[in-house]
């Protein structure tokens, strides 16, 4: 494999608050080639935005990274200067955000919002940048594009919303998009557009993608690989087929199970017991044995490191799913 | 954009709101004051000149004795009352629009800065302005006042420095609430820098409680002003403003010459009044909470 685009080593992420210091991101590592989609998956409060900001360099007081490598084309953004850091957001890697009813200024046309990424990022003059703005807005597919610039946010729906905010993060060119929920805030109908609308822009333009999602049903559909967060860790990753068909990790399992099934309707959901452990006091040995069916005495005393499972699989268990119980 | 606001939700509402009404005439009418007010009366109480020591102490028209070149009367140099309030309206309205323009230039940018940053800059504005506030606005300018000497410039100083509070209050506070939305992020996100997002993003997003508290600063400030001139330390006696002509006319209020202090007083309260009345009605028509 040639050297991947973006590689993060063993990041860590903590929120030194009054109650205590969160590990939010407690060692992460993961690669992404050119042109990849991988999915991060975890519950919410499991450190997956705090991930993306992180490798943005957006991680406020009292948030603060600890430690680690986040290496785009091998250079480490950990401790970049702030002036290259803002290079690097909008024209290397740029974001998508969770609900589009609030990711726009109300207060500026949507030409006017497409206009200032593009000032910022590229030399180009005004009837440029214009042309640029309605060309974009086409190919995320909003129609009369030309007379839209002129149009507030207010006069969008939520999915031709999202298509504007996918064209402004597009509009630098970038190489990486992290994509945060894109989908969580919009009509199940939409959802399968707008997805099939990144994963096409995606692809036409050679970029990658990280799908922050706690939906394994869009991952699957969206993703390469995926790799999947627990309490700020890494559980598990591998290719996307490997994950959703065999997980090798009991709470991949518990992910999947919990989506349900139409072909067995009579049976109850199945759900992950308990709730995700106080994050500031996390307790010894694996996080996940509270929850987990198969813990045993080894899971309170020692944490499991990531290890390669079968076929392309690592996960983090003692105690492995093995392929024939597969669900 | 004009056919836009005739047939806007404002200016409806506005119509269909009697008090609004009431208000705005009354602006209207103190607008026409202060631009024009000179043009309306024949005397220029400024000018020593044109007065005439015989026509003091004149009651006003309607009462025996009174003229009708003096409508209201006039005081101990023959100055026309009316004339003397037109002049000293300007002073007032002056002193209260200037002081709100730049208290509010101070306030909302040392309340957008504490409120994006936070940290120990948040702290350091915010305490600084909680034991300002802990002390009635009318000491703390008469106690800067003493200090200063007399002089408009003087009582801009002193009104700017208790009216920051109120704006860096607000400002922060939708500072707050506007911050952690997405489109500042993604703003950030973008590459831009924090000064650009600040004025770009944020600043339009918390102007309308700015609006909201600049009308009724301007009648708060107009009535500082008057009570520290009618307590001699504020504005000079060469440019009195109608709270020194209040405090002139106090003089020889129970001497029964009421009409030196009567008048203006009455200027002064349908002028803040109209400001509150039209305050009143931009806060709720611009406050979503009340929509």
């Amino acid at each position: 494999m040639t050297a991947p685009l973006l590689s993060v080593r063993d990041l860590r992420t903590h929120f030194h608050t009054f109650s205590g210091v969160v590990k939010a991101v407690n060692g992460v590592s993961f690669d992404i080639g050119a042109g990849q989609v991988m999915g991060l998956v975890g519950e919410s409060g499991g450190g997956k935005s705090v991930v993306g900001f992180s490798i943005l360099g957006l991680i406020d007081p009292p948030g603060r990274i600890e430690g680690g490598q986040i290496l785009l084309d091998g250079q480490d953004l950990v401790g970049a200067p702030e002036e290259a850091l803002r290079r690097v957001r909008g024209r290397q890697i740029s974001m998508v955000f969770q609900d589009p009813m609030t990711s726009l200024n109300p207060l500026h046309t949507v030409g006017r919002q497409m206009d200032e990424m593009l000032r910022l990022h590229t030399d180009l003059d005004a009837p440029a940048r214009k042309a640029a703005c309605i060309e974009m807005l086409e190919s995320v597919g909003i129609s009369r594009a030309a007379e839209r610039l002129g149009a507030y946010p207010h006069q969008f729906s939520g999915g031709m919303r999202q298509r504007v905010v996918i064209a402004i993060a597009l509009l630098a060119g970038p190489r990486l998009i992290i994509a945060d929920e894109p989908t969580t805030a919009l009509d199940v109908t939409i959802q399968s557009q707008i997805l099939k609308l990144m994963r096409r822009q995606i692809a036409d333009r050679g970029a990658s993608m990280i799908l922050i999602t706690h939906d394994l049903a869009v991952v699957s559909e969206m993703a390469d690989h995926i790799t999947v967060l627990y309490c700020g860790k890494v559980v598990e990753r591998g290719l996307t087929r490997d994950v959703i068909g065999a997980p090798a990790h009991p709470y991949t399992r518990g992910l999947i199970d919990s989506i349900p099934d139409p072909r067995h309707r009579q049976t109850r959901l199945s759900q992950i017991p308990g709730t995700v452990p106080d994050i500031r006091n996390l307790p010894v040995g694996c996080s996940f044995r509270e929850r987990c069916p198969r813990a045993q005495a080894l899971c309170a005393q020692a944490d499991p490191p990531l290890t390669a499972q079968r076929a392309s699989l690592h996960a983090a268990c003692h105690f492995p799913l093995t392929e024939a119980e597969a669900p | 954009m004009m056919s836009g606001f005739w047939t806007s939700e404002f200016f409806h509402n506005w119509r269909h709101n009697a008090s609004a009404i009431a208000g705005s005439t009354l602006l209207v009418i103190f607008a026409v004051i202060v631009l024009a007010g000179p043009l309306l009366v024949a005397q220029d109480p400024y000018d020593v000149g044109s007065l005439n020591l015989l026509d003091s102490y004149k009651p006003p028209m309607w009462l025996d004795g009174g003229e009708s070149a003096f409508p209201l009367g006039t005081d101990g140099q023959g100055r026309d009352v009316l004339a003397s309030i037109f002049y000293g309206t300007r002073v007032s309205v002056l002193i209260g629009v200037s002081a709100m323009v730049l208290s509010c230039l101070i306030g909302t940018a040392l309340g957008l800065l504490a409120g994006f940053y936070g940290g120990w800059l948040d702290s350091v504005i915010m305490r600084i302005a909680d034991v300002q506030l802990s002390f009635p606005s009318m000491l703390i300018a008469l106690f800067l006042m003493s200090a200063f000497g007399t002089g408009i410039d003087k009582v801009l100083i002193a009104l700017t420095a208790v009216g920051w509070v109120v704006y860096a209050r607000t400002v922060r506070g939708s500072t707050l609430s506007e911050v952690n939305k997405e489109y500042v992020q993604a703003a950030r996100v973008a590459g831009l820098r924090d000064g650009k997002i600040i004025r770009r993003h944020i600043l339009p997003n918390v102007l309308t409680p700015v609006i909201v508290v600049s009308t009724v600063q301007v009648g708060t400030f107009i009535l500082i002003e008057a009570s520290l001139s009618f307590l001699g330390v504020g504005v000079p006696i060469t440019k009195p403003s109608l709270g020194l002509l209040i405090k002139n006319g106090f003089d020889v209020l129970f001497s029964g010459l009421w009409w030196n202090s009567v008048f203006p007083g009455l200027f002064i309260m349908a002028l803040v009044f109209g400001i509150n009345l039209v305050g009143d009605f931009l806060r709720d028509e611009l406050n979503p909470r009340l929509k």
